[in-house]
């Protein structure tokens, strides 16, 4: 279909962005990749009146390695990060989850920070975002603040983000040594959108778990912080036959996951438990060397 | 309306646009390029694939005015003084398609795909072309149209 008519306004700096958007009323949208947004609207599932296009926005697009975090620019494209070498040295779980988003071609357009905005608790960052602790940095009329992941999720497509404010990038704490990382996503096809997906951290010394993270993906009505698992994964010993597996039967505690054409909950319970022990499991396998 | 240059398989056009257009209905409706087809209103089927400054995109999900000052290349560009891409010769050599119209998509990605991967794998093919769908051929002649193209540029350009 194609979409309703809209006012569209493509500026090239932030502080032009802020003030365009502030200008251009309550139903006013940003656009960014479009590759949420633009199927929306031509599904008529929505109808703003205006999109502020932040595509051209000196400043918001690549990586950069800021001593104790990585800074990725809120429209540096799925395909640019997954390319980028400070990402995949620093936050490697952020490249290997943005692999699995879609297909080359929607890669190409679709960003980081719009994947994060759009807060789809199928997309397969915000669960990531939550699991690293990244902290969303956001612009407005009243000037700047810091968003962390865990308070930016709010409901289904709903983030912490006011009318008005742009994110413009999202710090992502590097973790350092004796960390390995994966992520695991259980999906139809190869361009489908996660039923579930696990996204893993594990730090061990010596065949130790010492400090777990997980995140969950379609498992409720935001991505989930599986923090049950989290707990029962300290000081277990690493490997098939030890503890991962008994941590990983605590997955599905305290989620809500939906029923659709892909999955009732209690599948997608079953899936998280199975899905977070394979996680476990890899993650604890593809440690990065302890230097 | 919005005013937009774009360069469309190297002719250069300036055109006021609605911003609500999408670049595949200014491709078809507007030049008359209608070589790129429509598969789907989902963003899934990967028909409407078309280089915007060189990289693939689906043509259905960016706007004309998101298009502006960019180059465009469809199916209708890719070929040269007569001679068929080798991507166009290898589907057509492998029995790449059957009813055809995924085709312009998968040459569009395949093209892609090779610019980055110049030997690209079985695997590496089905994955690069993930985002293109086939109702027809199964894939298994695309893919191998697709390592044929590669080994054919290969050879002429060293
Ligand atoms: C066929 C298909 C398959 C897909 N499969 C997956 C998948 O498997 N996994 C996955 O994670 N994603 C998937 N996606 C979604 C894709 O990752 C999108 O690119 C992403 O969700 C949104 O990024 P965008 O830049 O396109 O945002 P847009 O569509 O431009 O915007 C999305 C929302 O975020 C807001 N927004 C965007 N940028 C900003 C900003 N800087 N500041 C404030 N608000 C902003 C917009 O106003 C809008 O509400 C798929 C998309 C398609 C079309
Ligand atoms: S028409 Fe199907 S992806 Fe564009
Ligand atoms: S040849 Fe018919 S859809 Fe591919």
């Amino acid at each position: 279909m194609i979409p309703a008519s809209f006012d569209y306004f493509r500026p090239s700096t932030i502080e032009e962005a802020v003030d365009v958007l502030a200008g251009a009323g309550e139903e006013a949208k940003v656009l960014a990749g479009g590759h949420s947004l633009l199927p929306l609207l031509r599904l008529r599932l929505a109808y703003p009146t205006a999109l502020v296009d932040v595509g051209r926005v000196a400043g918001l697009r690549g990586v950069s390695d800021r001593g104790d975090h990585v800074l990725i620019g809120a429209t540096t494209t799925h395909d640019e990060v997954v390319r980028s070498p400070i990402v995949r040295e620093h936050c490697p779980l952020v490249a290997l989850a943005t692999a699995t988003v879609a297909d080359p071609a929607v890669r190409h357009r679709g960003t980081f920070g719009g994947s994060l905005a759009h807060a789809d608790p199928a997309g397969d960052l915000p669960a990531v975002a939550l699991a690293l602790d990244m902290v969303l940095e956001v612009r407005s009329p009243a000037g700047e603040r810091a968003i962390p992941a865990a308070g930016f999720f709010l409901d289904y497509l709903e983030s912490a983000l006011a009318p008005g404010e742009i994110l413009t990038g999202v710090r992502v704490p590097k973790l350092g040594p004796g960390w390995g990382f994966h992520y695991e996503k259980f999906h139809r096809t190869a361009q489908a959108w996660a039923t579930v997906g696990v996204a893993a951290a594990v730090r061990q010394s010596n065949g130790t778990v010492e400090e777990v993270r997980v995140g969950l993906t379609n498992m409720g009505s935001t991505p989930v912080r599986a923090t049950a698992v989290e707990e029962a994964a300290r000081g277990v010993e690493a490997g098939q036959n030890g503890g991962l597996r008994r941590a990983a039967e605590q997955a599905a505690e305290g989620t809500d996951p939906p029923a659709d054409l892909h999955a009732q909950p209690d599948y997608r319970m079953h899936l998280a438990r199975v899905l977070t022990h394979r996680a476990l499991l890899s993650a604890s396998a593809h440690r990065s060397p302890a230097t | 309306m919005a005013r937009i240059s774009v360069e469309v398989d190297g002719i250069a056009y300036e055109d006021d646009v609605e911003p609500r257009l999408l670049l595949v209905h200014y491709l078809r409706d507007r030049l008359g390029k209608t070589g790129t087809p429509i598969g789907c209103d989902t963003t899934n089927c990967g028909a409407c694939t078309v280089l915007l400054d060189g990289t693939s995109v689906k043509s259905c999900s960016v706007l004309a005015v998101q298009a502006d000052g960019c180059d465009v290349t469809t199916i209708e560009g890719v070929s040269s003084d007569g001679e068929w891409h080798p991507v166009q010769k290898a589907f057509h050599e492998e029995h790449a398609l059957q009813c055809g119209y995924c085709t312009p998509g998968m040459i569009l990605a395949s093209i892609d795909l090779l610019k980055d991967d110049p030997d690209p794998s079985e695997e590496a093919v089905r994955q690069g072309l993930e985002g293109n769908l086939c109702r027809c051929t199964g894939y298994c002649n695309i893919v191998r149209a697709v390592r044929r193209a590669a080994q054919e540029m290969r050879v002429t350009t060293p």
